[in-house]
């Protein structure tokens, strides 16, 4: 018996290997073949139609020059701290505090209704959100400048995402306000996990919510900031569509990011080998970052066990 | 010290206590404020606008500029567009993540570590990187400008992640379940629908919740296939049409107002699942 199970075991898982074949034909035809193109294509001059002249790596050449790039690049990484940065650290605040402050004295249906209200911007798509900022921030009779009128704070108007000099903090500070629910939700799920004990002994040693939140919730929690890290910095690389609706990269090119940029040199200049060119650098780029978390994770985990 | 410490322990609200309370609760009414505004303005005439602005309750509630946006985008058919599609994905997306777990979490194909890294992978290529050769592939097969272009691509996409998910899942199937069905006789496909998608029935269940609502917000992908109107998806023709023939303000807000709406349906209906399914994801 213990013999004839091993053996028909292995007769039978002979067969799985074909439960991938579909997979295996869409994924070629979906993600390998157009992502292999899209490094030929980088190594081009076209225009999309008609030849196409083999350039080698000047396209990559071009970019390490091209300050438009850089400053896209700079953009970007504004938008990791608004959108990975700062909802992390403020998420753990506002997560650790309804769970364990307004949860405990006020009861958890308090908290999860307070919840839901900060999660409700997570659920809509991101060009709907970029529609709705867009128009409340809109200049002239926008919402906010004639509210601001209205309270008698005239002065106060500004055009805010079509003046060069306020666009890109008025994109984070929308793009903030997106983001904070998903770590919110997260962060409360593994807070579940924390055991009551520590916080009771600590508290019995005389430390205040602050010390507690420091030495025991954030630690504890470590593991999902690390996946709310990652999924919101990957998510900061591909911020498309907010940029698309809300400022098409302007004014000028104050919050143009290599995203939007790619896709500009694809369908507006036509100057495809350069836009898979930024392509590629984004690819590679998120590539990098999922490599570094996952290492540190790894790392952190091994101290742990 | 000591005591005031162990009086705190216990449950007790305090003025201290509601003064945090006020804190959440303002940056709740901050976070809803501009789903608010958008509701009280999408309802008003522009000429009521403009005389008592945006934060006056309207005159009289008015539907015009909700129906006139409507009309202008053919809405009924952009729904119904965004519906298909995110449908049709999230239920072929998860026939496809099961057939690729099952080989993977249940056969323990050789080398399952690799492909799972590859799917993995998969999943977090950004789009830029795949749109232009897509576009491209998608004229000279016939399938630009159309709706199944846009489902197999996301059917794919949303798939990489089913089956990172569901692998790890189904690997810790109990194998005592699935040495009894192969003792009673079951061949692979019976022990699949029979045995292994009965039993993960709550896990395809947020899955197919999750990509449904993936695939509704998507846009850079569907802004490059979808040119016509009559194949939009709800994202990218409110996206498109600001700007374009958008005339007042209020008319901007009734395009926000249904943007919103399919939204808060989707999360009423599914907020169980979604709640869930995010320990879920957050666990692995």
């Amino acid at each position: 018996m213990a013999m004839a199970i091993p053996g028909r075991r292995r007769r039978l898982d002979r067969g799985y290997p074909f439960f991938l074949i579909p997979a295996a034909v869409l994924f070629t035809a979906v993600i390998a073949v157009p992502f292999a193109m899209n490094i030929g294509i980088s190594l081009t001059r076209w225009q999309g139609v008609g030849p196409m002249t083999w350039v080698g790596l000047k396209n990559y050449q071009r970019l390490f020059h091209d300050s438009v790039f850089w400053s896209s690049f700079l953009h970007n990484v504004g938008l990791v701290v608004a959108m990975a940065v700062v909802p992390t650290a403020l998420g753990l605040v506002v997560a650790a505090g309804l769970f364990d402050f307004i949860g405990k004295r006020f009861g958890p249906r308090t908290a999860s209704v307070l919840r839901a209200c900060i999660y409700l911007p997570q659920v809509m798509p991101l060009a709907v959100m970029g529609v709705v900022w867009g128009w409340i921030l809109a200049p002239g009779d926008g919402v906010l400048n004639s509210a601001l009128k209205d309270v008698g704070l005239g002065s106060l108007a500004h055009d805010w995402l079509g003046d060069p000099n306020t666009a890109l903090y008025t994109v984070m500070a929308i793009m903030v306000w997106i983001q904070l629910g998903f770590p919110v939700v997260i962060f409360m799920a593994g807070l579940q996990r924390v055991d009551p004990v520590l916080h009771e002994a600590a508290s019995i040693d005389g430390a205040g919510w602050w010390r507690r939140f420091w030495h025991i919730t954030v630690p504890q929690i470590r593991p999902e900031s690390y996946v709310v890290l990652l999924m919101c910095t990957i998510a900061a690389l591909k911020a498309f569509a907010p940029i698309y609706v809300l400022t098409r990269g302007g004014p000028g090119t104050s919050t143009d990011i290599p995203s939007y940029y790619s896709y500009q040199n694809f369908f507006e200049k036509t100057q495809v080998g350069y836009g898979a060119a930024i392509a590629t650098v984004l690819t590679v780029l998120t590539l990098i970052v999922t490599t570094i978390f996952i290492v540190v994770q790894g790392r952190h985990q091994d101290e742990e066990s | 010290m000591a005591r005031s410490d162990a009086a705190a322990a216990r449950p007790r609200r305090g003025r201290g206590g509601y003064a945090v309370l006020v804190a959440f609760v303002l940056l709740a009414v901050f976070m809803v404020l501009p789903f608010g505004i958008v509701l009280l303005n999408a309802l008003k005439t522009s000429s009521d606008y403009s005389t008592h602005g945006p934060l006056a309750l309207p005159e009289a509630i008015s539907f015009d500029n909700v129906r006139t946006f409507w009309n202008l985008v053919d809405f009924t058919h952009v729904l119904w567009n965004s519906v298909l599609i995110s449908g049709c994905v999230a239920l072929f997306a998860v026939v496809l993540s099961v057939l690729n777990a099952y080989a993977i979490g249940i056969g323990r194909i050789r080398g399952r570590l690799w492909i799972l890294v590859a799917f993995l992978v998969a999943n977090l290529l950004p789009q830029e990187g795949l749109v232009y050769p897509l576009y491209y592939l998608a004229k000279q097969t016939n399938l630009y400008d159309t709706r199944l272009a846009v489902i197999i691509v996301f059917t794919v996409i949303q798939s990489a992640f089913g089956t990172y998910l569901l692998s790890s899942v189904l690997s810790a199937f109990p194998r005592e379940i699935l040495e009894a069905a192969r003792i009673d006789g079951a061949g692979k496909f019976r022990l699949l629908w029979q045995v292994v998608v009965p039993v993960s029935r709550p896990t395809l269940a947020v899955m197919l919740t999750f990509f449904f609502i993936w695939t509704w917000n998507e846009f850079l992908i569907p802004l490059v296939f979808l040119v016509s109107n009559q194949n939009q998806t709800v994202p990218v023709a409110l996206g498109v049409a600001q700007g374009e023939h958008i005339v007042d303000v209020t008319m901007q807000a009734a395009s926000g107002l249904l943007g919103i709406i399919p939204a808060i349906v989707f999360f009423l209906i599914f907020q169980r699942t979604l709640t869930r399914g995010v320990t879920v994801g957050s666990v692995k």
